[in-house]
């Protein structure tokens, strides 16, 4: 895919964030794009930076973040984006929270929340902007959405309240829509049905969307592509069926073998050995070789770069050689 | 067949009740949960306030009237409160006095307010360097007593009421700023926030309508404790000199002018006016602290 056609393009993003009074790293070398429309996932284990890559793209770092490399959002910089530019940036590029809750002014009613970007940056009226809203309501799946509008965020369930933040997100007729675990919340029923609602929504907009969670199987059934982000960095980036059956990299093969399966036997889960890694402790080479049963010595000194085999992009010095020897458990052909 | 009711068998009888304490929820509206003491209090200052304004109607005498025959002489006929060192009518300054005692405070007050609760929510959201450097400068100003300031303005200005209002609400900023910035700085750090930023609202719009608003009953909590310091302060204020202009009448130049009596055996005139500021501060620090209690109550 060539720059111009892509609708988000970040390049060699790094951020550094001020922990314990010292500057550390928090990401590294992260660089992909999402074309108008498509669905790319980011999956990864807590900590690996995948809300930090949300949140540069949003512009919601924490003060303090020292941030290099670019982000590009249809052609333009997203950094030197202020005033009017940056309102419209927000108004075509929209977030979904993990915790809906936190995330919506406890003592405001809901219908506060949802018109209030509409009517003091879009000039919309209070009237066109609750119909608007009643009617994104709907479709999420609330029926009796101008009732909802009156009340507070108190009276609703997680998975209302998570509808509701996404019928907000919607509102603008975003572009491009950031979901940071939108799910994660959320019990497991409520889960399928917010996540039923916003794959249908985002196709029938011909939306993009950037997914992270660390539901492989989730980001798998939803996403065009996935990206595994590992210690602050990309590791591997696929087509998301085959980075689900044939994964590149010793990590995403270890996710994969990690993850219960519903038809197999019960046996005990496999484990990768050792804890997950922050990108500042990570050692010099690869950021994984400490803990990959497939390391050599080398792979502790020289840093892999993030390079394309067959139809993805693997950081694995050793991929090649790997190719078809990555176990995901045993359990699974 | 009997036609006994089992106990508990009427269909229109709840199956259990559930008996609230309602202790906190009882009271005026405004008031609830701030008690007795609260409710007490909020009654003193309605009397101060009713006095301030109409206190020149109410007034039995002309409070400037000197008449030196008349000088320390006790209360007698609708002279309640006697006579001061000049002859005039005790009770009839007092209930003048109270607009500008009262006023005053209420003008430190709000200028205050507004400076500190602005610089609080300004340095909270801009953080950095701009943080630094209004909050060093803050903490220059921190090391001002209001009383010297009162005099560095009224030297500016020439001295009286306002100088002296301007000088203490210029000395209380820091206080107001500092206290607001924290709580502006963890409600600036909730999700909320960044939720709203990401929807595009301009900075003004968020901490105008949201940080601004959710911080509230601090600020009036904390304005409430400011009231008290800044009568006295003013008083002390008067009593040097620097504010209310004799022959004005004020609660705090009377405690001044009252001290030659005190000196003498006739402490009315004193002890009449410490008496009013020291009910109004008293009640105005009790509801405060009331309500200080409640907001976080509130905010827990």
């Amino acid at each position: 895919m060539t720059v111009s056609e892509a609708l988000l393009d970040v390049r060699d993003l790094a951020v550094d964030l001020p922990i314990g009074g010292e500057l550390r790293t928090v990401l590294h070398d992260v660089s992909f794009t999402i074309a108008p429309g498509e669905a790319l996932g980011l999956v990864g284990e807590s900590g690996s930076g995948k809300s930090m890559t949300a949140r540069s793209i949003a512009r919601l770092l924490p003060p303090g973040a020292f941030s290099t490399g670019t982000i590009s959002y249809a052609g333009g910089d997203v950094a030197a984006l202020k005033g009017a530019g940056m309102r419209t940036y927000r108004a075509e590029v929209a977030m979904v929270f993990q915790d809906p809750r936190a995330h919506i002014n406890p003592v405001r009613r809901i219908g506060d929340f949802m018109t209030e970007a509409l009517r003091t940056n879009h000039g919309v009226s209070t009237s066109d902007a609750v119909a608007r809203a009643v009617a994104l309501l709907e479709e999420v799946g609330i029926s009796d959405g101008q009732r909802r509008l009156d009340q507070h965020p108190h009276e609703l369930s997680g998975g209302l309240l998570q509808r509701v933040m996404i019928a907000t997100a919607l509102l603008t007729e975003p572009r491009l829509l950031l979901a940071d675990e939108p799910t994660t919340a959320l019990d497991v029923t409520t889960q399928a049905d917010v996540m039923a609602i916003l794959d249908d929504l985002r196709r029938e907009r011909n939306m993009a969307l950037l997914f992270i969670t660390h539901d492989l199987e989730l980001a798998s059934a939803v996403c065009d592509r996935t990206a595994v982000m590992y210690a602050g960095q990309l590791v591997e980036q696929r087509t998301s069926s085959q980075l689900h059956d044939d994964p590149l990299h010793p990590y995403t093969a270890g996710l994969v073998g990690a993850r219960p399966s519903i038809d197999g036997q019960v046996t005990r889960l496999a484990a990768i050995p050792g804890r997950p890694r922050s990108a500042y402790e990570a050692p010099a080479g690869c950021a994984f070789a400490d803990r990959c049963v497939h390391a050599e010595d080398a792979c502790a000194n020289v840093r892999p770069a993030l390079e394309p085999l067959e139809d993805g992009l693997v950081r694995c010095r050793r991929a090649g050689e790997l190719r078809g020897m990555l176990s995901t458990g045993g359990r699974r052909g | 067949m009997s036609t006994t009711e089992l106990p508990g068998t009427d269909r229109n009888a709840p199956i259990a009740t559930v008996r609230r304490d309602r202790s906190g929820r009882r009271g005026l509206p405004g008031l609830r949960g701030t008690g007795v003491v609260g409710h007490v209090s909020a009654a003193v200052l309605v009397v101060a306030a009713l006095v301030a304004v109409f206190g020149t109607m109410l007034a039995p005498h002309d409070p400037d009237l000197t008449n030196l025959s008349f000088q320390f002489v006790g209360p007698f006929e609708d002279h309640y409160l006697g006579f001061d060192s000049q002859g005039r009518d005790v009770m009839s300054r007092l209930l003048a006095g109270a607009r500008s005692s009262l006023l005053g405070p209420v003008a430190v007050v709000l200028l205050s307010m507004l400076l500190g609760t602005g610089l609080a929510i300004a340095t909270a959201w801009k953080g950095g360097r701009f943080d630094q450097w209004v909050s060093g400068a803050l903490d220059v100003l921190f090391s001002f007593p209001a009383v010297v300031l009162a005099i560095v303005v009224s030297v500016v200005i020439e001295p009286g009421l306002r100088s002296a209002t301007i000088a203490l609400a210029i000395a209380y900023t820091p206080f107001i700023a500092r206290v607001l910035r924290s709580a502006a700085l963890r409600e600036r750090s909730r999700d909320y926030i960044a939720a709203l930023e990401v929807q595009g609202l301009r900075a003004t719009v968020i901490c105008v309508r949201h940080l601004g608003r959710n911080l509230l009953p601090l600020i009036v909590a904390q304005g409430a404790i400011l009231f008290g310091y800044a009568m006295v302060d003013l008083a002390a204020i008067s009593f040097l000199g620097l504010g209310v202009q004799p022959p004005q009448a004020d609660w705090g130049v009377m405690v001044a002018t009252g001290q030659s009596g005190v000196l003498q055996g006739y402490p009315m005139e004193s002890l009449a006016s410490g008496l009013c500021i020291v009910a109004v501060v008293v009640a105005v620090n009790l509801l405060g602290e009331r309500l200080t209690d409640r907001a976080q109550l509130v905010t827990r």
